[in-house]
């Protein structure tokens, strides 16, 4: 199959499920369209963390990014004055992408538990700086954002939610797209070599450095973005966001769906804020242990994550 | 100056006593354990829970520092085999990472556990704090409590010393350490040893937790403080390293001391910003050694 072909094929994918969800979308109650804004968005950092991990790197700091990209779209509000969300969520990307590039070179030398256990440091020292400078920050309470306007458009306050649906809708699709031609280039396939064997890259002639900073660069990204819609559709940011329970989270998340394909984060970020919701809701003594509890299910019988279910499906069809 | 060292020295010993169990469990199990900081949690609550209800005014001293140890002997003797024998053990020769992901789940299920248990109300148990009065040093007042924090990390330190290099238990954890697959082609019972390590390990947490509970008011979230604070310590120290868990423990203990001092509201960044420094310059912490990578 020629590269072309296979990018046709892929837009086609995310095509389709961007037009079922925006179909979707007037049809929903009030609060399960706004659970399916904040998913999609936090399916984003998922997807980050999950390119991560296909190159064997756990990162349980990824919220330094949403929370950088949340806090730089705060900020361009209030001192700025910006109030495009497009524009806003571009200075998200960029403020993302920008730390990422300062500190990528010395984390992306560290593997396995130390990269782990490095990026959820970094993530904390932005936890506490943010907690500590009260009078930038707001402290614990965070800032609140308020209504951006949508290419130009100032919603009513009836509408906001739905705007920001499809402004999310709009930003996620896009992303898709871009993490799936990403997967079938020559990074994303070096990228799960990493994870195989590096010094066998090596020898191949490959730069791992290289290919690990990259996978780095975009994950920031990504998680900036989605840390950027964060902000605008739930209106607040606060410091738990860089909180390494956060990430914590977004890792369930990428258990739960799995790594294999781009669209299995996104299943298992859905599945995990519709369970989240569900159980904080209804048992909020138990809800944290009944995380542990399918966590531990997933590890333990279905390692490759809920998407395994539907490749095995397939793959049986095909037959 | 001395106000910075004194402090340093005190936070470092109590950090010593709580990261310890985990650079222990790292070495021997290979697996670094999210969970311990939930382990020094249930030491922290077993303690407290026994001291308000069996210690009352007019006892002796010595009484409350016996049911402390309880708390903490039931929380980790209890604990520790259960979770190795039921969990951990299923996933030995797995990925490192899936690993940690486990004791992660395990985090989360520990840390409801307590809550269900224990309430989410506080716990005080001040009272073999308070009872045992201050002591000046130089000009300062110092709790005596703190005194018996360092002894108590010193005997900690000195006996898993002993224990590692001068018992034949410690020799065959040696010998697991180094290589797993000899030491069970040498006919050593190695499923035995990591149950036994765990264990001590989750003793360990539990009795830092134990004994931190009458200084602290003991409420939900206090696992999460430690596992960060002690992942810093023992990646400073080296994964594994019992010499690397005390240098790290006093290196940032002095650091957070000297924060709080000149720069109070940075004192986690402080701790982070050593961390960083050194794993730049020795990637594998201050006495870690360098795994060889395979073709």
């Amino acid at each position: 199959m020629s590269a072309d072909s296979g990018h046709a094929r892929r837009l086609l994918g995310v095509a389709i499920l961007v037009a079922i969800l925006a179909l979707l979308g007037p049809r929903l109650v009030g609060w399960t369209q706004f659970l399916l804004t904040v998913a999609l968005g936090e399916s984003l950092a998922v997807i980050g963390v999950a390119l991560l991990m296909r190159a064997g790197l756990v990162s349980f700091g990824q919220g330094l990014f949403s929370a950088a990209g949340a806090y730089a779209v705060a900020y361009a509000m209030r001192l700025w004055g910006v109030h495009e969300a497009f524009v806003l969520l571009a200075v998200a990307i960029v403020t993302s992408i920008v730390l990422a590039a300062v500190i990528g070179p010395l984390i992306c030398r560290y593997r396995q538990i130390f990269f782990a256990m490095i990026s959820l440091a970094f993530s904390m020292v932005l936890y506490s700086i943010l907690l500590k400078f009260n009078a930038l920050t707001g402290g614990s309470d965070g800032m609140e954002v308020p209504a951006a306007t949508v290419l130009g458009f100032h919603a009513s306050a009836g509408g906001l939610a739905a705007s920001y649906y499809y402004l999310t809708l709009a930003w996620f699709g896009a992303a898709l797209f871009a993490t799936a031609v990403y997967c079938a280039s020559p990074v994303g396939y070096l990228a799960r070599a990493v994870r195989d064997n590096e010094i066998r890259l090596e020898y191949l002639g490959a730069s791992v450095r290289d290919v690990t900073f990259r996978t780095y660069l975009f994950a920031a990204a990504l998680t900036g973005l989605s840390g950027g819609l964060f902000a605008l559709s739930v209106g607040h940011v606060s410091p738990t966001l860089a909180y390494w329970t956060k990430s914590g989270e977004f890792i369930f998340a990428a258990l739960l769906g799995g790594t294999s394909s781009p669209f299995a984060p996104v299943v298992g970020t859905v599945v995990f804020e519709s369970l989240n919701s569900y159980l904080s809701a209804s048992f909020p003594n138990v809800w944290q242990m009944a995380l542990g509890v399918v966590m531990l299910a997933i590890i333990l019988l279905l390692p490759r994550g809920l998407w395994s279910i539907y490749q095995t499906l397939a793959a049986r069809r095909a037959r | 100056m001395s106000a910075i060292l004194v402090d340093g020295v005190v936070y470092a010993s109590w950090i010593f006593l709580v990261s310890v169990g985990l650079t222990l469990v790292f070495g021997v199990l290979r697996i670094l354990n999210l969970a311990h900081g939930s382990l020094y949690a249930v030491g922290a609550y077993m303690g407290a829970w026994l001291v308000v209800r069996y210690f009352h005014a007019g006892m002796p001293l010595a009484l409350s520092f016996a049911l402390l140890l309880a708390g903490a002997l039931i929380a980790g003797l209890v604990l520790g085999p259960l979770i190795e024998r039921l969990l951990l053990r299923h996933t030995y020769g797995r990925d490192e990472v899936m690993q940690l992901l486990v004791t992660y789940a395990l985090f989360l299920i520990l840390g409801d556990l307590t809550k269900l248990v224990w309430g989410v109300d506080p716990y005080y148990a001040y009272a073999p704090y308070s009872m045992l009065g201050n002591i000046s040093v130089g000009t300062i007042p110092y709790p005596r409590y703190d005194l018996v924090l360092i002894g108590i990390a010193v005997i900690v330190g000195v006996a898993l010393w002993l224990i590692t290099n001068r018992t034949r238990f410690g020799r065959l954890m040696t010998a697991v350490i180094r290589d797993r697959e000899i030491s069970t082609a040498l006919g050593i019972n190695v499923p035995l040893v990591c149950t036994a390590a765990f264990t001590i390990g989750a003793v360990l947490a539990a009795l830092g937790g134990a004994f931190t509970a009458p200084t602290i008011s003991v409420v939900p979230g206090i696992d999460v403080t430690v596992i960060v604070l002690s992942f810093a310590v023992v990646v400073i120290g080296g994964l594994g390293s019992l010499e690397g868990a005390a240098l790290g423990s006093l290196i940032v203990g002095i650091a957070r001391a000297a924060a709080v001092h000149l720069f109070p509201d940075l004192d986690l960044v402080a701790i982070y910003l050593v961390m960083t420094i050194v794993l730049i310059f020795k990637p594998q912490g201050l006495f870690g050694r360098a795994e060889v990578k395979r073709l």
